[in-house]
């Protein structure tokens, strides 16, 4: 076999490197893309006004005040329903289950099946569960729940395979101490597993509040001010969908309402990260 | 501020050598002790006493069962869900395997140090704190006269004392090692198991914490595991020589630590001390 040249085996890597460069530039480019088209058409219509007003004409003018009061009530039903069971779960596959077994690799196997399904379907499935066969109608809790579902399977695998990774040695550090296996989780394991938890919950708040298909048939379109958890409230995302698809002159405030979204986005994540790190920090520092 | 945990300025706390053990008087009596994981036996019928206030070293070859021995003693072998073990301990008149025995108690009263120094992630203060506070210390003044006593007695006090509320992780290893021992020494344990305390640290922190070691003798009923021969010879009263037959390990020998290796009475504890074998 004729062995190859130097000079062939150089260009052959920097040909290699060329192209990675341009998948990363390629991915860069398009996120500043779609950034930049809505900040450029949506921030000019930012207004103190527009965050706090009703919307009306159908949102062609007004605002968006009640739509986002929705949406945070949404999400913290999404949340509050999400967190604990995921966690629980999390503990309970990583801590109680034997590794490996069929029976817990049939759970792992169904949470990622439950992750990649559309989350349309999850719509549908809130809508003949939350909202049809436990009569909670088109409503803020009936959304949550159907969002709660959806997020799930991935905030289960990413704090379970966080939790996982915790050095064994602190597991068995703490049994030589006879602590309890339960103040081994709360007090070592949980706060060594916080990074995975932090990132789980902020993969979870970014798909729970971008969310629409899930919620046109679970929280519904009413974009009057909730009065409760069981009124009907539109989410941001639906509103924009709303906007841009049955609005004919919405484009506007769609492209102002998806800069507010995703404004929202970010600082609930930054929101979130810091939350969890003070909360971690003092389980792990404070005495 | 640079820490040099390894100044010739380092001085060990207060515990005070203990009396000489020289009247043996068993701490663990240890009776026909087997474990096997699955069908394979690791340990076969196993008996000896360990001579309370005394340090003990187990010696032998990489497999032959020492660390089962020793996590059989604090009921570790219990999370192993294929382990099992028969033959009797008894500790203050109880087998510690029967079944009703409250383990957490158990570990309380035998504490364990492991080979790579197990810190949690958590501060210097939370690590000592948190055993604490699982066996009961309600009162948080308690608890600091307690931390501070642990960490003078392990000889790490004037070196973090300012920097309680750091990670334990930016410890050095050696510091790292003591401070587990003085997490377990907190919960005031008559009996410490030493699984290799000094393999994984360097020369010179081995050397530190071999002679903390040397300063629980009187106080504590001291388990090493080690495969440093000179170690052994230098830090216990003791020795017991395991050794493998047909994949299988056995007690071969047990004595005084100096009458084994000065005169063994078995040919295989003479060829593995004089470095023949193992």
């Amino acid at each position: 076999m004729p062995s190859r040249s130097a000079s062939n085996i150089r260009l052959a890597d920097q040909c290699f490197s060329v192209l990675i460069m341009a998948c990363a530039a390629f991915v860069t480019i398009t996120l500043i893309w779609v950034l930049g088209d809505i900040v450029i058409k949506g921030a000019s219509h930012i207004t103190w006004s527009f965050i706090t007003s009703e919307p009306s004409d159908a949102g062609r003018s007004g605002g968006i005040g009640t739509i986002l009061v929705s949406t945070l009530l949404i999400l913290c039903v999404a949340l509050g329903a999400a967190i604990p069971i995921g966690l629980g779960v999390a503990v309970w596959l990583s801590e109680f289950t034997v590794q490996h077994s069929r029976f817990s690799n049939t759970v792992g196997t169904t949470l990622d099946v439950l992750a990649g399904i559309p989350s349309i379907v999850y719509g549908l499935f809130g809508n003949a569960f939350f909202s049809l066969y436990l009569g909670l109608g088109f409503s803020i809790l009936s959304g949550g729940l159907t969002l709660a579902c959806m997020i799930l399977p991935i905030f289960i695998r990413t704090c379970e395979s966080g939790l996982s990774a915790v050095n064994n040695d602190w597991r068995k550090g703490a049994q030589a101490l006879g602590m309890s296996r339960s103040a081994a989780i709360w007090h070592v394991l949980l706060p060594a597993a916080a990074p995975a938890i932090i990132a789980g919950l902020i993969l979870g708040i970014g798909r729970a509040t971008a969310e629409t298909a899930a919620l046109i048939f679970t929280s519904g379109y009413v974009d009057r001010m909730p009065g409760s958890l069981l009124d009907s409230g539109r989410a941001l995302a639906v509103h924009i969908y709303d906007l841009s698809m049955n609005v004919t002159g919405g484009d506007n405030a769609a492209y102002a309402s998806a800069f507010v979204l995703i404004t929202l986005i970010i600082l609930l994540n930054t929101t979130a990260q810091s939350l969890i790190d003070r909360w971690f920090s003092q389980r792990i520092y404070a005495s | 501020m640079t820490m040099q945990p390894h100044s010739p300025t380092f001085t060990l706390g207060q515990i005070e050598q203990g009396p000489p053990c020289c009247e043996p008087i068993p701490h663990l009596s240890i009776k026909g002790l087997s474990v096997r994981y699955g069908a394979q036996t690791v340990l076969d019928e196993v008996s000896l006493d360990i001579y309370k206030g005394c340090i003990t070293a187990l010696i032998g070859p990489s497999g032959c069962g020492k660390t089962s021995f020793l996590s059989t003693l604090n009921k570790m072998t219990d999370a192993i869900s294929h382990a099992h073990v028969t033959g009797s301990i008894h500790f203050d008149n109880n087998n510690i395997l029967d079944a009703q025995t409250n383990v957490l108690q158990l570990r309380r009263r035998i504490g364990m140090i492991f080979q790579k120094p197990n810190p949690f992630p958590l501060s210097i203060e939370r690590n000592l704190e948190l055993p604490l506070k699982e066996h009961g210390i309600k009162s948080r003044k308690v608890r600091k006269e307690k931390i501070e006593k642990a960490l003078r007695d392990v000889g790490l006090w004037h070196e973090v004392s300012d920097r309680l509320n750091t990670s334990a992780l930016a410890l050095s290893g050696g510091q790292q090692q003591r401070l587990c021992i003085a997490r377990a020494i907190i919960l005031e344990p008559e009996i410490l198991l030493m699984d290799e305390p000094c393999s994984a640290l360097d020369p010179i922190s081995s050397g530190i914490v071999e002679d903390l070691i040397i300063r629980l003798r009187g106080d504590y009923t001291v388990i090493i595991v080690t495969h440093n021969l000179a170690q052994a010879k230098r830090v216990a009263n003791y020795a017991a020589f395991f050794w493998m037959k047909e994949r299988v390990g056995k007690l071969i020998e047990f004595g005084q630590c100096q009458h084994l290796f000065d005169t063994p009475q078995h040919e295989l504890t003479a060829a593995y001390i004089s470095g023949a074998k193992g």
